[in-house]
């Protein structure tokens, strides 16, 4: 490869050997971009999120109906971006994270407060949008995007552009104040870094250094967000205010044993004693209602799709797919990880969904868009092994 | 030389740090999982007695505090809605261990007459959501309840909750134009906002209490509570209050809404009074009424097959859904059209034989006067109710022009502001007839329509309306029924364009039309006008029932009563500046219009002057003699 090519793989990719064997007999997933083992886990998993719903929401089929119709819009999107090449996300990545900085900013100059804090932006009469949402998306595209270019792994001027591209939106969407988002974004970027490269001996010195900016941030952090701090700390301390939700969380899982009480059948959940409980707090149900053995077979299905995704990234032909895939993928994790660790009481209170299970439009279809590009980058992979 | 080395990419060294990387990632991802796993295993299989033992004794629970429902008042404050403490039992299907043996035992200690348990069981089964308490029975008296509470422990899931219960003083009188309140069914679960509604086990079905349902209810609260194993609360450990209703100021007048009540008893029909300078409804009857108190606590099944098969109707709300022929009461308003459409003028005088006919037709269309009333100008024309002049009127305006003005004055629309479930009746067209029948418009059918006959069907409050913007030359006004939520009046949304004329004395010459129909030596209410002390202007009507051939006559005697014709009287008072404007329509009266206008006149004289109008036994010993003297259309 000359140097041009070195630095702009996708330009001088050859065309597809037409008479190659897969390309002879192209498959319908082929066709469609789609990877069907991916496809298949997300669909049972969302089957079964449907599920958990119906009875997290007081048996209301409304709800169910309106998640249902959500999924089947994330799928589009799924479907169309699945279509897309690295190459044009790559170019597409400054535009992109560059909009979605724009209206971070017009969200904290204009935006529209509901619950409490200012997320939306609202083009009245067309849509309510929430930009933190593309952030999740934006970021990891545009550090794959940047890094790509440079040598790997990253040095150290790259790593403060890095950072720099890093922190201005999540500072702007922790003060909105949304901690949960600020947090994925900050990971979907820092997996990119990781995943690119970044030395052993900075990890470490970055790890110190967070250690000893904990009381900082401690001192900038809202209140509510202390009292949830000092909740997880210890919940009882609290029962009836910021602990109840983890007091009644954990007795929901707790109660619901080795096989659970059977679907629809969860005291706690049919109760009402669960608070959210068909937003984030929605593992509670499952937790109670399908016991350990549901729980576990959950967790195995996130497991089987990170490892499906991770082993996706790993075929991708350049570094812009494989660091941004990679990201997408462990990022779901985080989900998972941060969300359930938080019902069973692991972790403090964190407005994180779990993924494609939970109540909630705009997550879905982020998540989607997602596995989308993954999809996308893995349609356009090397085909034959190096 | 290091530097310019690493300035190059190395593709290969780049996938085996992603290789490396990403498996590490794989490894610390199974690891947190299983960091998942076990804080999971450890909740649901080692703790799981501790936390079993929890969530079955329930010791802290949330529940609903429903909101106190607003008060409703009249325009003076008399309260016309208000809540009653009462004790209900209801049940929690899921901590009833043996549902069938609770029913009996509670029908057993309420002593429930035999029809009335099949009713109760009803009720224990209707699909509520789970852990939702279930209304059994409303009301308790004190012996139900006291034997209720020597028998607690042997009725888990059974509660006696003290909750308000609506009340209507004057339920029978105010039934229609106030609605009322009932149990929410299953329906109207599916589309409640359940957390609001958590607590809450009535709804507005009909009427203001349905129109206002959101103002009037309110916002729920919380409370958590400590309760023992069996559910039953011990002890309450926060709360957070509910927010009560807004209470709702109407605009109808209780003494004035009673008089018109008492003035139809013992008669089908409608009254509605409205203060023409606002728009707001003083009085708004539909006679027969009912005891709307039954709805709230549950009717019977046998009490309310008697209402529904009530050959009177009398859940019929005749004021804004019964759909009458208006006769000749829209006389003043087609005047008013040919007047802006320049047919007629104020002196335009028609010869009336007793009959108009149609040019190359022999089909004649009669006056109500057989041998006619010779030569008629339009004051006239209104006095004595004469038809010629207005076939003729009609036929030269044709139907459009006639329903485009008709459809100015509100005539086949709903014009209510918030009136649940008015009708908007029917003003017909052309097109409206082609849409309905697939067939043309014929001539003859426009004569039938100059004269408040044919197609064309008003409501009561459509007929007082549109008396309302005559009596303010022509400014609309929108009827409402609330004059104020909590302390603020209510906002109304702008009214239609108003009826204008070129001349504004047209309107003075309908108007002195309309007086002379109370006071003239021939108008059709003159007797109604005897003694009348201020300016007043009206119309009489009468719509047929059952239609007459060709050259047939009228014979009230000869009729049952029900096919009896309808008595329809439309006024308002003072002429100068109006204050009221009424429409009633007595259904089967007979003896033309007379009966109407002396309950009109009882309306307008109850409401202008000072002293008690006349007793309305007096009044109707009245009725009873003129009716004996036909009076006229």
């Amino acid at each position: 490869m000359n140097r041009f090519e070195q630095l702009a793989p996708w330009r001088s990719r050859p065309v597809r050997p037409p008479q190659s064997g897969i390309s002879r007999r192209k498959s319908v997933w082929t066709r469609l971009h789609l990877d069907p083992w991916l496809l298949a886990l997300l669909l049972v998993l969302m089957g079964g999120g449907l599920m958990v719903l119906f009875s997290a929401s007081g048996q209301r089929l409304p709800v169910v109906q309106a998640q249902a119709t959500r999924f089947v819009a994330a799928l589009v999107v799924m479907l169309l971006l699945a279509r897309l090449s690295p190459a044009s996300l790559m170019r597409w990545a400054p535009v992109v994270y560059g909009g979605g900085l724009l209206m971070l900013i017009a969200v904290e100059i204009m935006g529209d407060i509901g619950m409490g804090a200012k997320r939306w932006l609202v083009i009245p009469g067309v849509m309510r949008f929430q930009p933190s949402e593309l952030m999740k998306l934006a970021m990891p595209m545009m550090v794959a995007a940047y890094l790509c270019r440079r040598p790997l792994p990253p040095r150290w001027q790259d790593l403060l552009v890095c950072g720099v591209l890093l922190a201005l939106p999540v500072l702007l969407i922790a003060r909105q104040p949304d901690l949960g988002t600020s947090l994925l974004v900050a990971c979907s970027g820092v997996f990119v870094i990781l995943l690119a490269g970044l030395s052993w001996r900075f990890i470490l010195a970055m790890g110190a250094l967070a250690a000893a900016a904990l009381p900082l941030l401690w001192m900038n952090m809202h209140n509510y967000q202390r009292q949830r701090v000092l909740t997880f700390l210890n919940p009882e301390s609290d029962p009836l205010g910021a602990g109840w939700n983890i007091i009644q969380s954990t007795t929901a899982i707790g109660s619901g044993g080795l096989t659970g009480k059977g679907w629809l059948g969860g005291t706690q959940s049919q109760l009402e004693f669960l608070p959210e409980r068909h937003t984030d707090f929605i593992v509670a149900v499952l937790g109670e209602e399908f016991g350990l053995v549901g729980m576990l077979t959950v967790l195995v299905l996130y497991l089987l799709i990170i490892g499906r995704g991770l082993w996706l990234a790993n075929t991708a032909q350049d570094s812009f797919g494989r660091l941004l895939a990679g990201s997408i993928v462990l990022t779901f994790f985080i989900y998972v990880f941060v969300n359930v660790g938080m019902v069973s009481g692991i972790l403090p209170v964190v407005g994180v969904p779990l993924p494609l299970v939970s109540y909630g439009g705009t997550s879905s279809v982020t998540l989607l868009a997602g596995f989308g590009i993954l999809m996308a980058i893995q349609a356009h992979r090397r085909l034959l092994p190096r | 030389m290091r530097n310019s080395r690493q300035a190059l990419k190395n593709p290969e060294q780049e996938v085996r740090i992603f290789r490396w990387r990403s498996l590490l990632a794989a490894f610390l991802v199974v690891a947190l999982t299983a960091t998942l796993m076990g804080r999971l295993a450890y909740l649901q299989v080692v703790q799981h007695e501790v936390y079993i033992t929890r969530s079955e004794k329930n010791r802290v629970r949330v529940e609903p505090l429903p909101p106190t429902r607003g008060l409703i008042y009249d325009r003076n404050g008399v309260l016309l809605a208000e809540n009653r403490p009462t004790y209900n039992l209801t049940l929690v299907r899921e901590r009833v261990e043996d549902l069938e043996a609770t029913l009996a035992l509670l029908v057993e200690l309420l002593e429930l007459p035999e029809d009335e348990v099949e009713a109760f069981r009803e009720r224990s089964r209707q699909r509520q959501r789970p852990f939702q308490p279930a209304l059994l029975m409303s009301d308790l008296d004190e012996v139900q309840i006291a034997r209720l509470a020597v028998n607690r422990h042997r009725l888990p899931g059974v509660e006696v909750e003290a909750q308000l219960l609506r009340y209507y003083p004057d339920a029978e009188i105010m039934a229609h134009a106030l609605g009322y309140v009932g149990r929410i069914n299953a329906e109207e679960l599916q589309t409640l906002d359940t957390g609001n509604y958590a607590g809450t086990h009535f709804i507005g079905k009909t009427g203001v209490e349905r129109q206002y349902e959101s103002l009037l209810h309110g916002q729920a609260g919380l409370r958590q509570v400590e309760t023992n194993a069996r559910g039953r609360v011990l002890r309450e450990l926060g709360r957070s209050d509910p927010v009560p209703g807004q209470n709702l100021t109407l605009t109808l007048d209780k003494e004035l809404q009673t008089l018109a009540y008492e003035l139809l008893d013992g008669r089908r029909g409608s009254i509605v009074a409205i203060e023409p300078a606002s728009g707001e409804i003083l009085a708004m009857v539909s006679a027969p009424g009912f005891d709307s108190n039954q709805f709230v606590t549950g009717i019977d099944t046998a009490s309310y097959r008697a209402l529904q098969d009530d050959i009177d109707l009398p859940l019929f709300n005749r004021a804004i859904r019964g759909q009458y022929p208006p006769g000749s009461t829209i006389k003043p308003f087609l005047a008013l059209a040919g007047l802006a459409e320049g047919v007629i003028t104020p002196d335009t005088v028609v010869r009336d034989p007793g009959y108009y006919q149609l040019p190359n037709d022999t089909r004649r269309y009669r006056n109500w006067l057989r041998w006619g009333h010779g030569r008629v100008d339009m004051e006239r024309s209104i006095a004595v109710s004469n038809n010629t002049y207005y076939y003729q009127l009609a036929h030269e305006l044709g139907i459009d022009r006639l329903h485009m003005h008709m459809t100015r004055f509100g005539f086949g629309q709903r014009v209510g502001h918030d009136v649940f479930g008015e009708s908007a009746a029917l003003m017909p067209s052309r097109e409206w007839k082609r849409g309905r029948f697939n067939q043309p418009w014929y001539p003859g059918e426009t004569l039938s329509v100059g004269i408040g006959q044919g197609y064309w069907m008003v409501t009561p409050l459509q007929l007082a309306t549109a008396t309302a913007v005559l009596a303010n030359r022509g400014e609309w006004i929108t009827p409402h029924l609330a004059r104020a939520v909590g302390d603020e009046p209510v906002v109304m949304a702008p009214a239609p364009e108003s009826v204008h004329l070129e001349n504004d004395q047209w309107w003075d010459r309908v108007f002195s039309g309309m007086e002379k129909v109370l006071t003239g030596h021939e108008g059709t209410a003159r007797r109604t006008g005897v003694g009348l002390e201020y300016r007043m202007g009206g119309k009489s009507g009468t719509a047929q029932v059952f239609s007459l051939g060709q050259d047939q006559r009228y014979n009230a005697e000869e009729l049952a009563e029900r096919l009896r014709d309808h008595a329809l009287f439309m006024a308002f008072a003072p002429l100068e500046e109006p204050r009221i404007a009424v429409s009633v329509i007595v259904e089967n009266a007979g003896g033309g219009s007379t009966h109407a206008a002396h309950l009109a006149r009882a309306m307008t004289d109850a409401w202008l002057l000072e002293e008690e109008a006349p007793e309305v036994e007096e009044l109707r010993e009245r009725i009873e003699s003129d009716n004996g003297r036909v009076a006229g259309n």
